[in-house]
């Protein structure tokens, strides 16, 4: 069985994320790492492997972006995916949703080969540009189901079944491999890298591919053909921190009462 | 004037109040077409309904033969009324910024060849004339950026979050067509075998209320102080992360990045510390007031109104408080 996860190289959410004067995200000046919500994704794709001991389960994990982000990658085979691919070309930069999921596509058809891809596991969204469209854009371009937003994964044969909270009810999906799951953080907590993990993944295999590797034209991705385009950024003027009042026997409910009178809140 | 695609926002037909949003937004792009994908005995009445607030027509397109198939009909369903309408036909495809609705949104983008904004706050006509791109308002960076964004090619595909417009009422032609879609085999491989509807919890909609009361880890797992306050103000009721995780609320009440976005009057937060993921869901609320033991959590950086205090006295404090200026 052959699983491919999709990890994202994201800007630290904790730090003092920007953009670049193009409008794109700036992945120069903030520490990158592995997008959190993608190691929901390398998790459930290691609990498969486990559960499928000595099946020959081989887990690849798959990188579109700049140099850096290879540390994705090498987070995923710290985990124990098995082997690693990063997509890196220059004309990538700036691309949008729609041409990511075409390079992402292009390189699952390519890590399948003859053996083709059973599974494609992503997270429910980046947290940087954090659109959530990946996984159904990648079902639509590879033609596959998608059993996607799953809260609870369960696998049987090549059966694959899911509860997906949605807005007005809970779901339980199922669909048939090949397909794309994405997973949400409510899936199970993503495991660290042991120390074993960390040095094993030294010697497991990472190719490097261009998109000349995975037959995608420069021409259909970059900013310059994005089928959108930012035109502006703004930061949001920082909020001010108001008045802070410490409660001492019941002191400070009236003074919260008061405040929201004031405000006409009540 | 060209046409604009409204997914309508519905359960088993009855309509839910985004598609309110979403025709009034529609009005200020074109002439608002309805698509309505449901259970064929509710069109009456979902017809009844969008037509008050503008919609010159609805496509009725009876799920009975897709339903329980998961997205994929969906998107091919408007694929095939957005090559009906041809090309330059549509000024845009609005569509609820739920997770469904972006997984659709995403299909029907490859599909369509054309550009897709998700999560819009706000959707405006384009000032530089007929023709061009209406202009999106995005919320990023959890809420510390704005950004505006323009589709450039095809169709422009728009997801918008609810409480984006004030619904305006607008009397609509409303006419009903009825659309049967072609739908493929492979549209129908994952599908919906149960489903769970949402407990009623008699309060306001979470993305929807003006006011709402939030509980995190310092509630220690009971919420009753969070509720008490929450029905003393007619608010509804939102958790951290930490307190989902914790099994203490149900999910459809996380606040944050990976729950839901609100943006009401006034945001209370009570035992929650303030991480980024958690701002990223409210930090664009009006008044943001916090209740913390801790006079260091990071919360404290954001409120209009801070008390350092245990929740469980000044919560029930502040609802006596609030009761009795009620009656007083
Ligand atoms: C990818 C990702 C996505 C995430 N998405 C979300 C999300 O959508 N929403 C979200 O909320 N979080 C999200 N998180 C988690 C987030 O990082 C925090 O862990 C979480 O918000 C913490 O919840 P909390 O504030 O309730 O708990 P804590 O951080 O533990 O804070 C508890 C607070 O309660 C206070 N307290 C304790 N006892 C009392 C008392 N008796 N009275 C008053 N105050 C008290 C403490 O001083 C403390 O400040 C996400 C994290 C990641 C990595």
């Amino acid at each position: 069985m052959n699983i491919v996860v999709c990890v994202k190289h994201v800007p630290d959410a904790t730090a003092d994320r920007r953009f670049e004067p193009d409008n794109t995200v700036d992945r120069g000046s903030v520490d990158g790492l592995l997008s959190e919500l993608d190691e929901y994704a390398v998790e459930q794709a290691l609990q498969i492997k486990q559960k499928r001991e000595g099946e020959g389960v081989e887990v690849t994990a798959l990188c579109v972006g700049p140099d850096k982000a290879v540390d994705a990658v090498r987070k995923a085979l710290q985990m124990g995916a098995d082997k690693g691919v990063h997509v890196i070309d220059d004309a990538i930069a700036g691309s949008d949703a729609v041409a990511t999921s075409l390079v992402l596509a292009k390189a699952i058809e390519r890590a399948g080969g003859e053996a083709k891809i059973d599974l494609v596991v992503c997270g429910m969204a980046s947290t940087d540009g954090g659109m959530g469209v990946v996984p159904a854009m990648l079902a639509e371009r590879l033609g596959l189901p998608q059993v996607t937003l799953a809260s609870v994964v369960e696998i049987q044969g090549n059966q694959v079944r899911i509860k997906r909270n949605g807005d007005t009810a809970t779901e339980v999906i199922c669909g048939t491999m090949p397909l794309v799951l994405s997973v949400t953080d409510q899936s199970g907590e993503p495991r660290y890298p042991s120390f074993k993990g960390i040095m094993a993944a030294k010697k497991k295999p990472l190719e490097t591919w261009s998109l000349g590797d995975i037959g995608v034209d420069a021409g259909q991705v970059g900013l310059s053909v994005a089928w959108t385009q930012v035109e502006e950024t703004t930061a949001r003027p920082a909020r001010t921190a108001g008045e802070i009042v410490k409660d001492e026997d019941g002191s400070g409910a009236k003074a919260l009462a008061d405040f929201l009178a004031a405000n006409k809140l009540i | 004037m060209a046409e604009v695609l409204v997914l309508v926002d519905h359960v088993n037909g009855v309509v839910r109040k985004p598609t309110y949003e979403l025709l009034t937004i529609a009005s200020r792009l074109g002439e608002p077409s309805a698509v309505y994908i449901g259970p064929a005995d509710q069109a009456d009445d979902v017809t009844e309904k969008v037509k008050k607030y503008g919609a010159t027509k609805l496509y009725v397109v009876d799920e009975e033969p897709i339903k329980g198939y998961l997205v994929a009909p969906k998107a091919e369903t408007l694929q095939q009324l957005a090559e009906r309408a041809g090309d330059g036909g549509l000024a845009a495809i609005l569509i609820p910024s739920s997770g469904e609705g972006k997984e659709i949104a995403g299909r029907l983008a490859i599909k369509l060849k054309s550009g897709l904004v998700t999560d819009a706050v706000d959707v405006q006509a384009a000032s530089d004339g007929h023709g061009a791109a209406p202009v999106t308002t995005q919320s990023v960076f959890a809420g510390n950026y704005t950004a505006t964004t323009r589709v450039t090619k095809g169709t422009p595909i728009i997801t918008v979050k609810p409480n984006s417009a004030t619904p305006e009422e607008a009397d609509g032609a409303g006419a009903v067509e009825k659309f049967i879609p072609v739908i493929s085999d492979a549209a129908k491989a994952a599908q919906i075998v149960a489903v769970e509807p949402r407990q009623a919890t008699g309060r306001p909609e979470l993305t929807d209320a003006a006011i709402v009361i939030s509980g995190g880890r310092g509630t220690g797992g009971d919420f009753g102080p969070i509720e008490t306050l929450a029905d003393a103000l007619g608010a509804a009721v939102g958790a951290s992360r930490a307190a989902v995780d914790s099994g203490w609320m149900p999910h459809s009440y996380q606040v944050g990045q990976t729950g839901k976005t609100v943006s009401p009057q006034l945001y209370v937060a009570s035992g929650i510390s303030g991480a980024i993921q958690h701002r990223a869901g409210m930090q664009t609320s009006k008044t943001i007031v916090a209740v913390n033991k801790d006079p260091e959590a990071p919360i404290f950086e954001l409120v209009d109104f801070g008390v350092v205090g245990d929740l469980h006295t000044v919560l029930p404090a502040v609802t006596t408080e609030i009761n009795a200026r009620k009656e007083g």
